[in-house]
């Protein structure tokens, strides 16, 4: 077996053109590989018979030349996304035995052109947590180094495609959990401007940061992936309307970039040395290269984690509210009141995390706190908001490390959720102002673990930034 | 009992919340089915039971509807919508929270004029009205330990009306509902019915002694499914309140539940233990802005309301208030009076056929005048057999009236004449029967001329009699009266 094959979606279009293979032998390739890597845990189900049943209409679809652009690609899906008639957990014991009635926008879309959905990937329950530590499905292992955490919330996303058990893969960042764990994992992760895809079919954590976004080796396939899944939907009225261009016809770079970087991201205490030394790489080449590159300071950086801390747990305490026992998923079997039954059920079905959320976000959300918490923190996104987006009118990119650290070792955060939410620093920036970001790989540290490189580009500047993603891989600075 | 002379002493404060199911054939913010009776559970879809992944969207003619009402109040609307979220943990809630406004509800201020009893006309003032979905049903069946829950109502639109704390009597609080209902059902935005629940009041009562600035402690009630209730709560409210201050208790500010059998009220729940409802914007939804092409496309929709009606028929048409408050208190009468009243310029005469007659048919057979068998027009050409002296006011809503309901295809004017009804208006023929009865009663004739003008009743009575009730009452006065007063 070669775990090798099929390492971009350019691949699997040329040996499907050249005859070489088809779908169904795709799937299988994939469905062995899944197999071979299951102590990972990256699947929580593989959907093995509906794969396949799809592989062969698209073959079909094929031969008669009707097959749609996504043609022979395999596609995992975080499960905080719905497919109509599977079961969806948000890996929490709350939802076990959730069947939706209905497929989230996003995956419909890829269906629609032909993807095949191979199964749906652990993480962190409900999106919270950055190690996939805290899953009622167990840990994921990073192929990198087994001992260690994929990163998350969508650690299994990143592994899935890390160990290559698909082609591409959905997750969702709502502070950093796409972008950290492709750090960690060394793939390509983006977080798309928020709104850019409707979150219909997306088990919400905090609904005015999540988005969907997409784990791939390259950045050609993300930006395939984007552009189909990405624009108006009228199940979504919060969705922008604004038109999606063909990003991943717009990879082209050449013209002069001006870069900012931050002082305070850079000369983070909290950050790895090795990981300084890449980006600072980064940034002299391209000095080098002739681009404009600027440090620019950042005094809101410690303001930060706070914000998006207040104003995350405070909409995830409300939209986790609905998870009571009464209409579906778990219910307790000790309740013999109403009242027992969702104290019960509720502190039975969640894991400690998203409880510890929950209290946190009932708590700024209470008349006596309200103010001095959650109207304050809007207040700070605010001032966060318009000094990304005006220092993006004035720069073209920001450039900053994904994460302090690498990939870390199981358990090392467990007992300091204050140390696990310090690995979110870089990546809240983009989440609390909700600019796109995007996660490439930027070598590795001393360990042989891969370090991640993020660059942010203005609302709705996927193109510019997918394009910038891609002539940055292509130099090759740190490998 | 308190004497008259304690409650004398108080002054009593009532502000109303009212929520009004608005008539929408979809959800607040889902497209599932509103309709009422539904078998349970049968109108919800994954977005009515809070599916996990759902995203809810507004419906426009809901907030449509909360326009026209904000319209009809003179409120000023807001231009850019936002939502808010009320959490709070119930099995008929599916989400854990409601979708309501909270700052910036669509309709700010605005005001209800009433009219009491004697007549005074009174404003009550409203603070807002917003925009919410209802939730759904529990059930608590005989002989059933478990609760069920229906959730076929849950994500109705609802507009929740707001009222200052104006009013000052139970008579006031019942007019300002009367005034309510009419103004939705005027505006086809709900059925204003109670008893079904589609109409719902909760209101705040307090009190204090007369001439004080201060309001009281509030007391809410709630559970009031009647006007009537409501007005019997407030009563009650007010001598258990003054009955606590005369004692030196204090009251305090709870929620009471009314109790329709005994009239009283009982606390649900103190002021301590309210729910903190941990209101915050709603994520999942942009703001609904209300351009100034949308508004004005409202504004030109909007039917003619009470007020105005009533405006016309006491101004335009001479009528007395009275008439026009009958005439106005159904949007239907009133804009089948209206069309009455193209057809003919005896406006007094329509007014006083639609109060009596017709109303008097409809009442009697629980008929809504969209059933009533004579159209306007034809209830004109009555009304101008009366004009053109052909039949008098009683004649024609006692004897060709009722031949009209039975018989649809007769003109009043052939009814009247196959009934032999038209009056003698012809000064040549009634002569002769003015004659034959002054030469009757020689003795009486001059009593009359003697001074006892009195008398001119009793000739036309024999005139009438004579003419079998056909002559017309002014030509015969008048032929009397040329014969006796000269």
């Amino acid at each position: 077996m070669n775990l090798e094959k099929f390492l971009s979606f350019d691949d699997i279009q040329k040996s499907l053109e050249n005859r070489e293979t088809d779908c169904k032998a795709i799937v299988n390739y994939y469905l062995e590989n899944i197999q071979t890597k299951a102590h990972l845990n990256a699947f929580v189900e593989v959907y093995t018979d509906s794969a396949l049943e799809q592989a062969s209409l698209v073959d079909e679809k094929i031969s008669s030349g009707k097959a749609g652009k996504l043609a022979g690609m395999v596609i995992g899906i975080k499960d905080v996304l719905v497919y109509t008639d599977h079961e969806s957990n948000a890996s929490s014991k709350i939802l076990k035995g959730f069947n939706s009635q209905f497929t989230a926008s996003a995956v419909q879309r890829l269906i629609d052109e032909d993807a095949i959905v191979i199964g749906r990937l652990n993480c962190d329950e409900f999106g919270m947590g950055s190690s996939n530590e805290n899953s009622a499905h167990g840990k994921v292992l990073n192929a990198a180094d087994e001992s260690r955490v994929p990163g998350g919330s969508s650690g299994g996303s990143a592994v899935a495609v890390q160990a290559n058990l698909c082609t591409v893969s959905l997750g969702t960042d709502t502070g950093g959990s796409v972008r950290q764990p492709a750090a960690f994992t060394g793939l390509v992760g983006i977080k798309p401007t928020y709104s850019r895809v409707s979150r219909w079919g997306l088990i919400a954590y905090a609904s005015s940061f999540d988005t969907i976004g997409v784990f791939s080796r390259n950045v050609q396939d993300n930006a395939l992936v984007m552009e189909v899944m990405a624009g108006p939907d009228n199940f979504d009225s919060t969705v922008s309307r604004k038109a999606v261009p063909h990003y991943s016809e717009l990879l082209h770079f050449n013209k002069r970039a001006k870069v900012a970087y931050l002082t305070e991201t850079i000369e983070s205490p909290a950050l790895q040395e090795e990981i300084k030394a890449n980006t600072i790489s980064v940034l002299d080449k391209l000095k080098e290269e002739g681009h404009t590159v600027e440090e620019v300071h950042f005094p809101l950086l410690k303001y930060i984690l706070p914000t998006y801390y207040i104003l995350t747990t405070a909409e995830a305490s409300s939209n986790l509210s609905r998870f009571d026992g009464v209409k579906y998923g778990y219910r307790t079997p000790n309740a013999h009141n109403l009242e027992s039954m969702y104290k019960k059920t509720r502190s039975e079905g969640f894991g400690d995390e998203v409880k510890r959320r929950i209290m946190l976000g009932t708590f700024v959300l209470s008349a006596s706190y309200y103010d001095a918490y959650f109207t304050k923190a809007q207040k700070v996104r605010r001032l966060i908001k318009e000094f990304t987006e005006d220092l993006l009118t004035k720069f073209d990119y920001i450039i900053m490390p994904t994460t302090p650290t690498t990939a870390f070792k199981f358990g090392e955060h467990s007992n300091d959720p204050v140390a696990m939410y310090l690995e979110d620093l870089f990546t809240v920036q983009a989440s609390v102002s909700g600019v796109p970001s995007i996660s490439i790989p930027n070598g590795k540290d001393k360990k042989g673990l891969p370090i991640g490189l993020q660059v942010m580009a203005n609302s709705f500047k996927e193109a510019e930034l997918y394009a910038f993603a891609k002539y940055l891989t292509e130099l090759n600075v740190n490998e | 009992m308190l004497s008259a002379e304690i409650k004398d002493k108080y002054e009593l404060v009532v502000g109303l919340e009212v929520h009004a199911q608005l008539i929408t054939k979809s959800k607040m913010y889902a497209t599932d089915s509103t309709e009422y009776g539904s078998l349970p559970n049968t109108q919800v879809s994954v977005l009515t039971l809070g599916h996990p992944g759902t995203l809810p969207k507004v419906n426009r003619k809901a907030v449509e509807f909360a326009i026209k009402m904000g319209l009809a109040c003179n409120s000023e609307i807001t231009r850019k919508n936002i939502f808010a979220r009320k959490n709070y943990f119930y099995p008929d809630l599916p989400k854990g929270y409601q979708i309501t406004q909270d700052k910036g509800p669509i309709c700010v201020g605005g005001e209800v004029p009433v009219t009491l009893a004697d007549g005074v006309k009174k404003s009550i003032a409203l603070t807002r009205i917003h925009m919410e979905e209802d939730a759904g049903k529990s059930m608590h069946l005989a002989g059933e330990v478990d609760t069920l829950v229906d959730f076929n109502r849950a994500g109705v639109p609802l507009i929740e009306i707001v009222s200052e704390p104006d009013m000052r009597s139970s008579e006031e609080a019942y007019a300002f509902l009367v005034e309510v209902k009419k103004l939705v059902r005027y505006l086809d935005i709900c059925d204003g019915n109670m008893e079904e629940g589609s109409l719902r009041c909760d209101a705040n009562i307090s009190i204090r002694l007369k001439g004080a600035e201060e309001l009281g402690k509030k007391v809410e009630v709630k559970n009031m499914n009647s006007f009537r209730n409501v007005s019997r709560a407030i009563e009650h409210e007010f001598e258990r309140q003054i009955d606590l201050m005369e004692k030196g208790v204090e009251i305090i500010s709870e929620t009471r539940t009314f109790d329709a059998t005994t009239g009283t009220t009982a606390s649900m729940r103190t002021k301590e233990d309210l729910n903190d409802y941990r209101y915050f914007p709603e994520p999942d939804l942009s703001p609904v802005v209300v351009s100034e092409e949308w508004l004005e496309s409202i504004k030109i929709a909007m039917p003619s309301l009470p007020r105005e009606l009533h405006h016309k028929f006491v101004h335009e048409f001479g009528l007395p208030e009275y008439d026009a408050g009958v005439l106005t208190d159904s949007k239907e009468i009133a804009l089948f009076f209206e069309t009455l009243c193209t057809h003919t310029n005896n406006y007094k005469a329509a007014s006083n056929l639609m109060m009596g007659p017709v109303k008097s048919y409809l009442n009697e057979l629980t008929l809504h005048i969209e059933d009533f068998p004579i159209s306007p027009e034809k209830l004109a050409s009555l009304i101008a057999l009366i004009d053109d002296g052909k039949v008098s006011f009683s004649v024609a809503s006692q004897k060709v009236y009722p031949e009209m309901l039975q018989n649809k295809d007769k003109t009043p004017l052939e009814i009247a004449q196959q009934l032999n009804l038209i009056q003698e208006s012809d000064e040549g023929s009634l002569k002769p029967i003015v004659d034959s009865v002054l030469a009757e009663n020689e003795a009486k004739v001059a009593e009359y001329k003697s001074g006892k003008k009195g008398l001119m009743g009793m000739f036309m009575g024999q005139v009438m009699k004579k003419s079998q009730g056909k002559a017309d009452p002014k030509v015969a006065t008048k032929l009397l009266s040329e014969i006796l007063d000269n």
